[in-house]
């Protein structure tokens, strides 16, 4: 924690959680889409249902898929700027059992054909939880910078990853693999502890099997 | 280094090597965050620039939240301060400025979360107004959010600032608390008369419900903001007239932990009960989001 913790974030209101945080999670969903959306499929669950109105969510997420942050002051008209901008978008409220109460699952297409699914909840503070990306389950906060390594499962892979990361002098807080299935596609969750440089994302996107990798940069 | 575990430590750390709170924690922030003091100071001068901005903004008669529930007030308020009202036009002034901000922050407008959205009005209305009115320069302003992050720190590792851990207690008590320090700071207290104005902020505040009407960040949060500076102000004053808290202000944290601990789920940000769930309260929320 530092004092930045306290007199901050600068973000757009009115609520960490239902604002800054849907921001986050609509920015996580684009940038794993890696280019510019044209689809989305939003589903609202629990609270996030409810309210979303009121607190300007369905803003707020619209405004992440359009890449923005959270203290960008187009938020407030990200809605008319989606329809400008050739963004069609549709919110359904949808019971997704177990999932916490402020969960979105965001459904993307892209203008170059790409397409993901995000999911994940805003947990307070303006904090988000990941856990799910095209069906796989993943776990990761926001809290560090955290790099996405979308591959396909063969030997060394994992290995080759973290050399490069080593060799940059990056250093690992949490890993994660998540692998559905022998041999097909898996992610690494990776939480790093400081800043990653453009280089080494660059350097992970050529090394073999390697599908995409993306960094979701902390608060 | 610094803990940030004890106000009463940050003081005596401040005492010791005859610094200011501020200038004691803007030194160690740096050293921990391994960034200059320079650039440190820039950030937290464009923080306080985000605050001025979102009080004027929030001026505005027109404004009004996302939900249509509120806004207008603090313009309301700032026309009536230069009548002087009861108190003097410094504090109506105050009042319209934590108004602007806490309505700017219901109509979707950029704020800085101090410590949260919800009481992000109690900075601005505090340390923005001593620097508007000319009681302080901008440097001396800037500082001030250092004394006021440090305090929240040590609250927010010794007790909480989430209205769903410890109800409003934590959002705009430790924000007035916060504030109380801060203006101790910016008129030329001492370390030991900024922690005693931050205790008194929080035994004024101490079992304040998180009891939103509709779960919005509008009714009663917004006029919050407005008694947490008053309570900030009169705290401060009283530090400076040599006013001493009894309870030494880290067990009156210890003691916004366990009332909170204590605070029924039902007023803790969850609008179960308290002003959410008076008629007026449940009225408001079927028009918002309708019947369901």
């Amino acid at each position: 924690m530092n004092v930045f913790d306290i007199i901050g974030p600068v973000m757009i209101g009115p609520s960490s959680s239902h604002t800054a945080g849907a921001v986050r999670l609509g920015r996580v969903a684009w940038k794993i889409l890696e280019e510019k959306a044209v689809w989305a499929d939003i589903r609202l669950s629990g609270s996030f249902a409810q309210t979303y109105r009121g607190h300007g969510t369905d803003k707020a997420l619209i405004a992440g898929i359009m890449g923005m942050h959270s203290y960008d002051e187009r938020i407030r008209r990200s809605l008319s700027l989606a329809d400008e901008e050739g963004l069609a978008y549709s919110f359904t409220a949808e019971d997704i059992p177990g999932a916490h109460p402020n969960t979105a699952r965001i459904h993307l297409k892209g203008e170059q054909g790409a397409e993901c699914v995000v999911q994940g909840a805003s947990i307070g503070g303006g904090n988000i939880l990941v856990t799910q990306i095209n069906g796989m389950e993943v776990s990761f906060t926001g809290q560090y910078n955290t790099l996405m390594v979308l591959h396909y499962d063969r030997p060394g892979t994992i290995a080759a990853v973290t050399n490069f990361m080593a060799y940059s002098g990056t250093n690992i807080g949490n890993f994660r693999l998540t692998r559905p299935k022998k041999g097909g596609e898996a992610v690494m969750t990776i939480e790093v502890d400081g800043d990653v440089e453009e280089t080494l994302i660059q350097s992970l996107r050529i090394l073999p099997n390697i599908i995409n990798v993306v960094l979701i940069r902390a608060i | 280094m610094l803990d940030y575990d004890s106000i009463a430590a940050i003081c005596e750390a401040a005492e010791e090597k005859q610094l200011s709170i501020s200038a004691l924690v803007l030194s160690d922030q740096a050293e921990q965050m391994e960034i200059s003091e320079d650039e440190l100071y820039e950030h937290m001068r464009e923080s306080l620039h985000v605050m001025q901005e979102a009080v004027k903004e929030g001026k505005n008669p027109k404004l009004r939240s996302t939900s249509g529930l509120t806004g207008g007030d603090a313009a309301m308020v700032e026309a009536y301060a230069g009548t002087g009202g009861i108190t003097g036009t410094f504090l109506n002034h105050a009042m319209a400025r934590a108004l602007a901000v806490s309505e700017y922050n219901a109509a979707m407008g950029k704020i800085v979360a101090s410590p949260t959205a919800g009481s992000c009005g109690i900075l601005p209305g505090t340390v923005v107004s001593m620097l508007e009115e000319g009681r302080c320069d901008e440097h001396a302003a800037v500082m001030a959010l250092f004394t006021a992050g440090a305090i929240g720190m040590v609250i927010a590792r010794n007790a909480s600032i989430a209205g769903a851990q410890g109800g409003c207690q934590a959002e705009c008590g430790s924000a007035s608390a916060m504030a109380a320090a801060a203006l101790v700071d910016l008129a030329g207290g001492t370390p030991g008369q900024a922690a005693h104005a931050c205790a008194m902020a929080i035994k004024n505040q101490l079992g304040l419900v998180c009891d939103p009407v509709a779960g919005l960040v509008e009714i009663p949060c917004i006029k919050r903001n407005v008694s947490g500076i008053a309570i900030a102000f009169t705290s401060a004053e009283m530090a400076l007239a040599g006013v001493e808290s009894k309870i030494p202000v880290d067990e009156c944290v210890l003691a916004m932990r366990q009332v909170g601990d204590m605070l029924p789920c039902s007023l803790k940000e969850t609008s179960q009960a308290g002003l959410a769930s008076t008629p007026t309260g449940i009225r408001l929320k079927k028009q918002v989001f309708g019947e369901g």
